[in-house]
């Protein structure tokens, strides 16, 4: 049992080390740091600021009111804030590959994606979490709350985060094979938080579907939230689906392991 | 001239080297294109009108921000960046007893640059919008005035990024301003929405800022939403932009220089 927590524990006290010492080095440059500190947040921010703004002009979007678009807003936001923050720089796979600091990497005795994933870590992209969260609090005052509701959008946050976080390591892997693609797995993981921040009736019902069954993004906050708030399926999907989002993250994070270890296995040095 | 023709032939090549990176971020714009077209027709649905655009002119303009994003560098990067760079290791000493000059050597090659991301990824996610949906045809003077627009806002853009890189000088890490200049350029460009929806007051200062040559100036030519004196008066302000930026850059320059200290070597 001891051992199992070790094997559990240590990798994250290793993530904690690597991390520190990043945070430790963006430090150095403080004036740089504080910018930075400034327009993360505001940056994240815009997207929000721009439904207000559409709000202005239109009196709905796609049936859904500016506080429950800010419930969907807020909840995908959290989810990529987080998987962001703890694997987000696997996004640079291909640059370790190039430089061939993934070579160094892998003869230290630390798990391989904790080392990618700590590289570089920056303290700035909690940013996104923070904004996102400050507009999820503002939306759940107009939420009419019940023990399940709430139990719901734990569920909903959690998952969202390991789909966003299975996602930024599943895409990444492809930079095992084309070092230059890091831009593909923006498409899915960006590209698909962007998606979800909007009500997805303003989408075909093919690409709800296919936000469903193929890439389930729409896990992260759609079917959840449409529970949260009490909302019948406009696609007239099955209710059941609403619950489902733990059972999404799980066949993403299977699905992540399983590209992670191909492409290890596939790896073979630059030789640079 | 030709000095700095070649600079920006090389810089051309340079960016044509690495097509994965151009088809993978033309694959990353389309997503995001399609997202906003998506979202777009639902708002127009909902309000004809909006802005004075209709829901075509709203997803051509789509169109034009995601194939402009990279070539007027509205996130950063491009030459200013490789100047960061040179700055932070010392590098930019030899750039200074170059008998060439330092701003104009960067101006080409970020201009190189952007030749090569218009014909790849400002071309490609827009023919790909066209053939998805339907999209505004431009009169050819609209199509016209709109290609002469793409340099002036490549030099806005280039002046900005390069007073953002040039801070290196200063504070060593360029990081700090460069996301502050990333974050009001993605917003006041009109790439996050266009500008035309803004609220009264914000529009107003939205559209004299240098940075609504980006996106919502050219879009507009395109649409031939301005025309005539409208359109020379839009010419008229990011030129008059484009020189004050540039003679900033030039002072800074000065100043810069002596702050080097060539450590022998």
């Amino acid at each position: 049992m001891a051992d199992l927590a070790a094997r559990v524990l240590e990798p994250v006290v290793d993530f904690g080390r690597i991390a520190r010492l990043w945070m430790r080095a963006t430090m150095a440059y403080p004036a740089s740091f504080w910018m930075l500190a400034v327009s993360s947040p505001l940056t994240t921010g815009l997207d929000f600021v721009a439904l207000v703004i559409i709000f202005g002009n239109v009196d709905d979007l796609g049936g859904f009111s500016l506080t429950e678009i800010g419930f969907l807003y807020g909840a995908t936001g959290v989810g990529i804030g987080v998987a962001d923050l703890v694997v987000g720089r696997v996004g640079n796979l291909g640059e370790l590959v190039r430089t061939g600091r993934l070579d160094t990497m892998m003869t230290k005795p630390v798990p391989l994606l904790v080392q990618v994933c700590a590289d570089g870590f920056a303290l700035r992209r909690l940013a996104r979490v923070l904004q996102s969260g400050a507009v999820l609090a503002w939306a759940a005052t107009y939420v009419d709350w019940s023990p399940a509701r709430v139990a719901t959008t734990g569920a909903m946050l959690v998952s969202g985060s390991l789909i966003f976080a299975a996602l930024f390591v599943g895409m990444s892997c492809l930079q095992f094979w084309t070092t230059d693609t890091a831009e593909v797995a923006n498409g899915f993981t960006y590209g698909g938080n962007t998606a979800t921040q909007y009500p997805l009736t303003v989408f075909p019902v093919e690409v709800v579907k296919a936000l469903t069954f193929v890439l389930p993004i729409a896990f992260v906050n759609w079917y959840p939230a449409l529970y949260v708030l009490g909302r019948d399926d406009p696609f007239g999907l099955p209710s059941w689906l609403q619950h489902a989002s733990p059972l999404a993250a799980v066949v993403c994070l299977g699905a992540c392991a399983l590209a992670w270890r191909s492409g290890v296995r596939h790896y073979t040095s630059t030789g640079s | 001239m030709r000095l700095y023709v070649a600079v920006a032939r090389g810089s051309f090549r340079r960016y044509a080297t690495y097509l994965g990176a151009t088809v993978a971020g033309t694959f990353a714009n389309t997503v995001f294109g399609l997202v906003l077209c998506f979202v777009y027709t639902a708002v127009w649905r909902a309000n004809p009108e909006a802005g004075g655009y209709d829901v075509a002119d709203a997803l051509t303009y789509v169109w034009i921000g995601q194939g402009l994003i990279m070539v007027v560098a509205i996130w950063g990067g491009g030459s200013p960046d490789d100047l960061a760079a040179r700055i932070r290791s010392g590098d930019v000493a030899i750039d200074f007893y170059r008998p060439v000059s330092i701003l104009a050597w960067y101006l080409a090659a970020d201009l190189g640059r952007a030749a090569y991301h218009l014909l790849s990824r400002g071309v490609v996610p827009f023919v790909l919008g066209a053939l998805l949906f339907d999209l505004h045809r431009p009169s050819p003077s609209g199509a016209a005035l709109f290609l002469l627009a793409l340099p002036l806002a490549v030099v806005v853009s280039f002046a900005l990024r390069l007073l953002a890189a040039l801070s290196a000088f200063w504070l060593l890490d360029d990081t700090g301003p460069r996301s502050l200049l990333g974050f009001v350029a993605l917003f006041f460009s009109g790439l996050t929405l266009p500008l035309v929806l803004f609220p009264d007051g914000l529009r107003h200062v939205a559209l004299v800022l240098p940075w609504q040559s980006f996106v919502q100036l050219p879009a507009d030519l395109f649409l031939s939403k301005r025309t005539g004196l409208d359109a020379v008066a839009g010419f008229g302000l990011a030129a008059a932009w484009a020189a004050v930026l540039l003679l900033a850059c030039a002072a800074v320059l000065r100043r810069a220089e002596r702050r080097v200290v060539v450590q022998g070597g």
